[in-house]
């Protein structure tokens, strides 16, 4: 069975100046998949993700997401993708039932259409009590999981995580990853990424990315059979540090 | 003479405790590692250390001097790296690192050898500004400004958040070098992985400790047997697994799940039961319990504990 | 020592800084300066022509024929002075007096009163410059002497609204006032809170530095740079305006540095009490400078203001400062003029010095996380 392609990615550069940001990327990313970016910082993960997202064009090469050309269309992106980062999330001085409607809003929902969606997905969380609360009264795992919630609330066909459980405790980290499975279950496609190595485990796949280049692309239990380490952290310090000392 | 004693140490802001009655003692020369996620209260314990805030109750000493009345003999001896590396963004690396070592009343000179194995990776950007370097590049100057006066502790504030895999597993390369120059060097984390790296270690939570003991004896304390349960369907596989009776605890790690089993359950009832719910060749295999699991397992009995 | 050497680095590395200290200064008295030097042109006049004879009416049409003025109106009694004033289409009202050819002729002079619209005192002096200089004119043609030292006609220059003329240059001992309370409270908070929100501030609290090193260190190279800029301003003002410093330069030096500490103490204190870089800047701005600018007598006398206004400004250090350099380069007085002044500035000093290095901890303040 063929599956179906989310996001497509062939030889795709962007420079800034003489800089070369990315550098002939090439990936695919299929419906439902849990697709991990890896790199230190500066690697171009970010660069790649923006031009995902729709929010800065590619200098060349072919980038389809959900079908759309990001090169020309890069608005219709935006409206079909969700977007959750550590640093901007949800405004602290709403409630978390406005904070979802919010959301919903600006997606282009209506209010009759939010409103029931809002109380079946506080149930779901079991955050019925918190309904009410101001964000910034919540804990950080509980605004985390609750972040994820609102990203994904308009049913995006793909949804961008950037570092979304650094700093949390094992336990919520290991909630919110149930999360995310339950979502690809759903069929939505969650691209995350990460520096921080044991995230990377948890995705189906993951792209190591160094100096604009990706190095590997494979499972995670692929990679590390491929170069006999035991975590991706290992893995990742085998891959990048060789090329770090040439600098 | 132990080289940190704390006793009892508590600290309030308003009407939250950050640190919930902490006894600990460190040895000299030990390299000990605080762990636990953000709001565990090792900022705050660390800066009651570094002699920054006085405690609302309990006693802590370095080096037998008292870090509320001993502050201004002690602090020619503490070398301090906050969770924001404290460099000067608009200065050079070597402004940043001079005028380091000229408020500590030292010179560059003096103690290079200390510092040499960590600053000559980043000398030859000895003129750029800090606020351009990596995150790595940042993490070692501030490491080697903080050591620029030899100073008899290190008390490092999550120095590795943030910071690519490369530049951490460098990082800590560099914290056993200074090992053996004998310093001392306390330093915290939210990575349960790099625990491993240190003599010993201290799991918080909530202000409050759940274990102290060496990794390796931390890890042997955990109970019961783990078991990983691998399949490309993960979140269906989880479900199966959380209605089974004999299943204990299930929760996602990495590409699989780990589960334990209650008494008297064996692997092979599960693959059955999986079998039965038409998830084919699961791959069901005894783990090695990490800090992780450790860590929720004492996070469990905690919550526990407080329920009761 | 290092840190002032250090401190000294940061501005110069920092493009802003260094434009906020010396291009808003030069920025606001060419502001002020040009902006005040507005040209004249057809302003209006009244004239009160009391003589109604040869030499009045020759005058009248000369006033009348120039470029920088047209007649108004005629008035027919001082009665009609105020209410023309009132009504604001004319600038002055020249009065001639009576029997003004004969008395010429008698006595060989004349008295002609110029009044001028004082509460635009800039305007003001050029009118009344210019009305004089049509007057010399005249003069000159009656005598065949140009540079004859007594002019047969003597003007009488006088101001309504605002009879001392006050205010008139009044803009650069106000900038001094302004640009000093700036840098001095505004830069100072901010390079301290700045050290604050990057963490390097606990650095230092745990060195063995003592907080009065760290104070001394981060302020002294705002106060040399202060001082250059009051020089750089008295220099302008000087060269581009043409207001020299009438009274003792080193007084008014000695009165900038008592000020500027007043300033320094005031970021300190700031910068004691916030954790934020927005909210140094904030706080300076709005707590600082606008009631400097709108209370301290810089931009509205305070004779005008509701009395209420007139205590709250008195707590204002700018008001008093405002006070000192007025009346030492305009006026030209010497301390014992300024002495109550200086006494109350340097009182607000020690006090504020006194609460800024209590507040300012050895460690790390309750709540700061």
């Amino acid at each position: 069975m063929e599956r179906e392609k989310v996001i497509e990615v062939k030889d795709l550069v962007k420079r800034f100046g003489a800089f070369t940001a990315n550098d002939r990327l090439t990936f695919d990313v299929y419906r439902g998949e849990i697709f991990g970016f890896l790199g230190a910082n500066g690697a171009g993960k970010t660069t790649a993700m923006r031009i995902l997202c729709g929010l800065s064009r590619p200098t060349s090469g072919r980038v389809l997401v959900a079908g759309i050309d990001a090169s020309r269309r890069p608005e219709e992106i935006k409206k079909r993708i969700g977007y959750m980062s550590q640093r901007f999330s949800l405004y602290e001085d709403l409630t978390v039932r406005e904070n979802i409607e919010l959301y919903g809003g600006i997606y282009g929902m209506a209010m009759k259409e939010i409103l029931p969606r809002r109380e079946a997905l506080l149930e779901r969380l079991d955050f019925t009590s918190y309904g009410d609360t101001l964000i910034r009264a919540l804990p950080l795992g509980l605004k985390q999981k609750l972040a994820f919630a609102v990203a994904v609330f308009h049913d995006p066909g793909i949804v961008f995580l950037d570092e979304p459980t650094s700093g949390v405790d094992p336990v919520t980290r290991r909630q919110f990853w149930e999360m995310i499975y339950e979502t690809a279950s759903r069929g939505i496609t969650v691209f995350v990424t990460t520096h921080y190595m044991d995230e990377a485990e948890y995705c189906d796949r993951i792209t190591i990315m160094s100096e604009g280049r990706i190095v590997a692309l494979d499972t995670p239990s692929a990679l590390l059979r491929q170069y006999g380490t035991k975590s991706v952290e290992e893995l990742f310090v085998k891959i990048a540090r060789p090329q770090r000392n040439t600098v | 003479m132990k080289a940190i004693e704390a006793k009892n140490i508590t600290h309030h802001y308003g009407k939250i405790t950050a640190v919930d009655d902490l006894s600990f003692t460190v040895g000299e020369g030990e390299l000990f590692g605080f762990i636990g996620p953000d709001g565990a209260g090792k900022t705050t314990l660390f800066r009651i250390a570094a002699t920054l805030i006085i405690p609302s109750g309990g006693r802590m000493t370095l080096f037998g001097l008292n870090v509320v009345s001993g502050f201004r003999e002690l602090r020619n001896h503490i070398g301090y790296m906050p969770g924001r590396f404290s460099l000067y963004q608009d200065l050079t690396v070597e402004e940043n690192l001079r005028f380091y070592a000229t408020i500590f009343g030292t010179t560059i000179k003096e103690n290079y050898y200390l510092i040499e194995p960590i600053y000559r990776q980043i000398e030859p950007f000895k003129k750029r500004r800090a606020g351009q370097l990596s995150g790595g590049m940042k993490q070692k100057l501030a490491l080697s400004c903080a050591l620029i006066h030899k100073p008899r502790v290190l008390i490092l504030d999550e120095p590795t958040t943030g910071v690519d895999a490369v530049s951490r597993t460098e990082f800590w390369e560099m914290l056993e070098g200074l090992k053996e120059e004998g310093i001392t060097i306390i330093v915290s984390t939210p990575y349960m992985d790099e625990a491993l790296r240190c003599d010993r270690i201290a799991l918080m939570q909530q202000g409050r400790l759940m274990g102290i003991d060496t990794p390796a004896a931390i890890r042997s304390a955990y109970g019961r047997k783990l078991w990983s349960v691998s399949h490309p369907e993960r979140y269906r596989l989880l479900l199966a697994l959380r209605k089974m009776p004999q299943v204990a605890a299930s929760e996602p790690f990495g590409d699989s799940v780990h589960m334990t089993l209650h008494e008297g359950a064996i692997p092979e009832d599960v693959r059955r039961m999986l079998d039965e719910a038409g998830i084919h060749d699961a791959a069901i295999n005894e783990a090695t319990p990490g800090i992780e699991d450790v860590f929720l397992e004492l996070m469990k009995k905690e919550v526990r504990r407080s329920e009761v | 020592m290092a840190f002032v050497r250090k401190e000294f680095l940061h501005i110069f590395r920092d493009f802003r800084t260094l434009i906020i200290l010396f291009g808003i200064p030069a920025a606001q008295i060419l502001i002020f300066g040009y902006a005040v030097r507005t040209d004249l042109k057809n302003a209006g006049v009244a004239i009160l022509d009391n003589a109604r004879d040869e030499v009045s009416q020759e005058l009248t049409k000369k006033i009348d024929a120039s470029e920088f003025f047209y007649i108004n109106r005629q008035l027919d009694s001082y009665d009609e002075i105020d209410a023309t004033f009132k009504q604001g289409r004319i600038k002055a009202v020249i009065i001639f007096p009576d029997r003004m050819a004969s008395g010429i002729a008698r006595e060989g002079k004349a008295t002609v009163s110029i009044i001028a619209d004082g509460s635009e005192p800039n305007t003001a002096s050029l009118v009344t410059g210019y009305v004089t200089g049509i007057l010399n004119d005249y003069s000159a043609t009656l005598t065949g002497d140009v540079t004859s030292s007594m002019p047969v006609i003597n003007p009488e220059v006088r101001m309504y609204f605002n009879p001392n003329l006050e205010s008139h240059f009044m803009f650069v001992p106000g900038v001094i006032t302004l640009i000093l309370i700036l840098i001095c409270a505004l830069m100072t908070s901010v390079t301290i809170v700045r050290e604050k929100e990057f963490g390097t501030m606990e650095v230092l609290l745990v060195s063995p530095l003592k907080p009065w090193q760290i104070i001394v260190g981060k302020v002294t190279p705002y106060f040399f740079l202060s001082l250059v800029n009051v020089i750089v301003i008295l220099l302008m003002a000087w060269f581009v305006f043409g207001l020299p410093v009438r009274g003792s330069i080193a007084l008014l030096i000695s009165e900038c540095m008592l000020y500027i500490l007043l300033g320094l103490s005031i970021g300190i204190l700031v910068s004691a009490s916030v954790s934020k870089m927005e909210n140094a800047i904030f706080i300076s701005f709005l707590a600082l400078m606008l009631p400097s600018l709108l209370l301290s007598g810089f931009i509205f006398p305070i004779e005008n203001m509701p009395k209420i206004y007139d205590y709250v400004s008195m707590i204002l250090p700018p008001r008093w400062f405002v006070e000192i350099i007025r009346a030492i380069m305009i006026k030209g007085a010497g301390f014992g003029y300024i002495w109550k002044e200086t006494a109350i500035l340097a009182g607000m000093t020690m006090i504020l010095m006194i609460i800024s290095s209590r507040k300012f901890k050895t460690r790390l303040e309750e709540g700061e996380r």
